[in-house]
């Protein structure tokens, strides 16, 4: 079944027609997703072609839903309109929209969120800055590169685009349920609990591959969850051990302030929980390995 | 990026928050004047205050009241130059003495966990937040502030009663609130702060220090780049900068280069556990590429790398994703050619490690290329150690 996006999502793109819609979606489309379509207001009527497909394009997410049955959009629209693209998703009610767009003000994405739960949540917000969300054999809506691993029965989340690759492709022998990529950002749409819960839920997936970074309380939070609430093995991983205080490395989230936020903390916050968190990738991957070996 | 003090205060200004004369130095000539400038309107008590970005400044001595031009020359002779937690002290602020009836705190910013904005007032400011919220947590109101309805006067008036700010202070507390809100919201910041919220023998509630963190993914639509400091930035961090790298000093001797910051974290911790078993050698700085990976970015990356005399080794760590492995490593063969052509001559090892799409065939380009500065390790944990190892053969 896989969590979020399965082969039945129908996969729309808003920003369908700029460079990265359209290279993205061509590269969707060969992993075998299903894209119906997408939105460019200036466009509406017209198709745009994706590795040989006519995609049609729409005004707006309602028109698209409304002609395609899209439930899964993937917004690519610069940083400067990504707020009005996301609260244009929440408004026409689509299940899941999931944000790669970079370098969004996190004034923007905090209005984004608190308008999503002034709604209702009827939508659900992977991102901003992530990589999207990859069910193997199945369905990728996003920028996770689809021919590094296969399909199996672990499910991953990370806050962390390329250290997700890294994973999904050490682990490539043992293969993935779904891959959520959730983004680095301070403030993100679906957590690390939103995906553990939904991977304890899931009936194809086995055991759970955490990714953290430094910044924030996220992975103690989710600790804290796995402790009372996951039954399913958990290995985890967190990167940052060596980054000095105070000083941005890269993600707006990765930065630490004070004594809370280190990976020193996560670690043993995760490890508290029944977490066995490994000290690099491979050996984090070989940890979920012995656990899949010995199923 | 943090602001110092006088910049948050013209802030502070900008949007109606009430703040005390004050003009920042250079030298303590230039302190003289202005405490002369203050000294011609009556009021000759100055504070000098060292303009560094971190806490504790007044512990450090960073802060000191002078009476007249000639003792302000000579406080910020002394802390001119100083070294306050790492930081050294290029200007100072000098500002009007305030009298002080009460010292109060409140500030705005984000509240990461709960994925909203908040509010934290208390009548006891003037000391750290922190250690006022460990010892009295009664004292410290936290007040969530969503970003749909913002911060009108019956919501600052909310934030001040919850504060526990007198009646006395009340109405003009909730009109420093209300701006504050403002200049928060407009300016896209991630966090101001007022402490100590002052109030005056007369009644009046002003700003009598502040720090401000605005959101740098914010540039497109602020004007921000007028606050840029390049006084306290490493100068390798400012070439980096100008070429548009995601470059950060660090201390250690092993050069990394990475595309995707969560891997480059990952290997920064990979190199130094290795680094434990060859004399200590460290990583020299943080540095993604980003995804693409080019040749151009690629050869930009690896000068500014080598341009610090510290780096004995260098780790190219490159996970093959949409940009595939052939396409890094003919990257890397341009990159080293450029570098060469330029008269940057490469001359210290570079361990490239390759993983990913097309991995076979970018490995083969490496090995054809036979550059002999490079060296080529399959896996992420053996190139770590390899590169450290090589690093501390270099020291």
């Amino acid at each position: 079944m896989a969590i979020f996006l399965t082969g039945q999502s129908r996969v729309m793109i808003q920003g369908i027609t700029g460079s990265e819609g359209r290279k993205h979606g061509a590269r969707m489309l060969v992993a075998g997703t299903k894209v119906v379509g997408g939105t460019n207001p200036r466009k509406a009527g017209q198709t745009v072609e994706l590795n040989g497909a006519d995609i049609p394009v729409f005004g707006t997410v309602a028109d698209t839903m409304a002609q395609t049955g899209a439930d899964v959009s993937v917004v690519f629209v610069p940083a400067e309109r990504t707020k009005d693209a996301v609260i244009e998703a929440i408004d026409a009610r689509i299940p899941l929209c999931i944000v790669i767009t970079e370098g969004i003000p996190v004034h923007d994405t905090a209005e984004f969120w608190a308008y999503a739960n002034a709604n209702g949540n009827q939508t659900r917000i992977i991102g901003p800055n992530c990589p999207g969300v990859a069910s193997p054999g199945k369905s990728n809506a996003g920028i996770i590169p689809a021919d590094i691993t296969t399909e199996g029965r672990i499910g991953l989340v990370s806050k962390s685009g390329t250290l997700t690759y890294q994973m999904m492709y050490e682990l490539r022998d043992v293969g993935f349920s779904t891959a959520v990529g959730i983004g680095g950002d301070p403030v993100i749409g679906t957590t690390h609990i939103d995906c553990l819960q939904a991977f304890q839920e899931d009936p194809e997936t086995d055991a759970i591959v955490m990714i953290g970074e430094i910044g924030g309380d996220a992975e103690e939070r989710a600790g804290a969850f796995i402790e009372q609430h996951v039954t399913k093995p958990v290995v985890g991983y967190v990167a940052g051990f060596t980054a000095p205080e105070g000083k941005t490395m890269g993600h707006a989230g990765a930065i630490i302030s004070g004594s809370s936020g280190t990976a020193q903390a996560k670690k043993e916050a995760l490890e508290k929980a029944g977490v066995r968190v490994g000290k690099t990738p491979s050996e984090t991957a070989q940890l979920m390995r012995d656990i899949m070996r010995n199923r | 990026m943090d602001l110092f003090e006088y910049q948050a205060k013209e802030l502070f200004a900008e949007y109606g928050v009430p703040v005390q004369a004050g003009k920042v130095a250079r030298t303590a000539e230039e302190a003289r004047d202005i405490a002369a400038e203050f000294a011609a309107k009556g009021s000759s008590l100055v504070v000098v205050k060292a303009q560094v970005k971190t806490g504790g400044r007044g512990k450090a001595g960073g802060v000191k009241l002078a009476d007249g031009p000639d003792e302000a020359f000579a406080k910020a002779g002394q802390i001119l130059g100083m070294d306050i937690k790492g930081h050294t002290v290029y200007s100072v602020l000098i500002a009007e003495a305030v009298d002080i009836a009460a010292e109060y705190y409140v500030s705005f910013l984000l509240d990461r966990a709960n994925r909203t904005f908040l509010s934290i007032c208390s009548v006891q400011g003037g000391m750290e937040i922190e250690e006022v919220a460990h010892t009295s947590p009664d004292a410290v109101a936290r007040i969530p502030v969503s970003p749909l309805t913002g911060v009108d006067r019956a919501k600052a008036q909310e934030i001040i009663a919850a504060g526990r700010i007198p009646a006395e202070a009340a109405e003009g507390a909730a009109v420093l609130v209300e701006r504050l809100w403002a200049m928060f919201t407009d300016e896209d910041a991630t966090l101001v702060e007022v402490n100590p919220m002052v109030l005056t023998p007369t009644g009046d509630v002003i700003a009598v220090d502040g720090k401000v963190t605005l959101d740098d993914n914010a540039a497109f639509r602020q004007e921000h780049a007028r606050f840029a400091d390049t006084t306290n930035t490493d100068p390798i961090e400012a070439r980096a900068k100008e070429k548009h790298l995601n470059y950060v000093k660090l201390e250690g001797e092993v050069g990394i280069i990475g595309n995707g910051a969560g891997l480059v974290m990952s290997t920064l911790d990979v190199v130094a556990y290795a680094g434990e078993r060859f004399g200590g050698a460290r990583p020299a700085n943080f540095l993604d590429i980003g995804g693409g990976a080019s040749a151009e970015v690629m050869a930009n990356g690896l000068e500014i790398v080598l341009s610090d005399p510290s780096v004995k080794s260098v780790f190219v760590n490159v996970f093959g994703g949409i940009t595939a492995c052939d396409a890094v490593a003919n990257g890397i063969v341009s990159a080293i050619g450029m570098l060469n052509d330029r008269g940057d001559a490469v001359n210290r090892p570079i361990v490239v490690r390759l993983d990913g799409n097309n991995a076979v065939e970018g490995r083969r380009i490496l090995d054809e290329a036979a550059i002999p500065v490079v060296e080529r390790v399959d896996t992420m944990d053996g190139a770590a150690a390899r590169a450290a190892e090589l690093a501390a053969k270099g020291a």
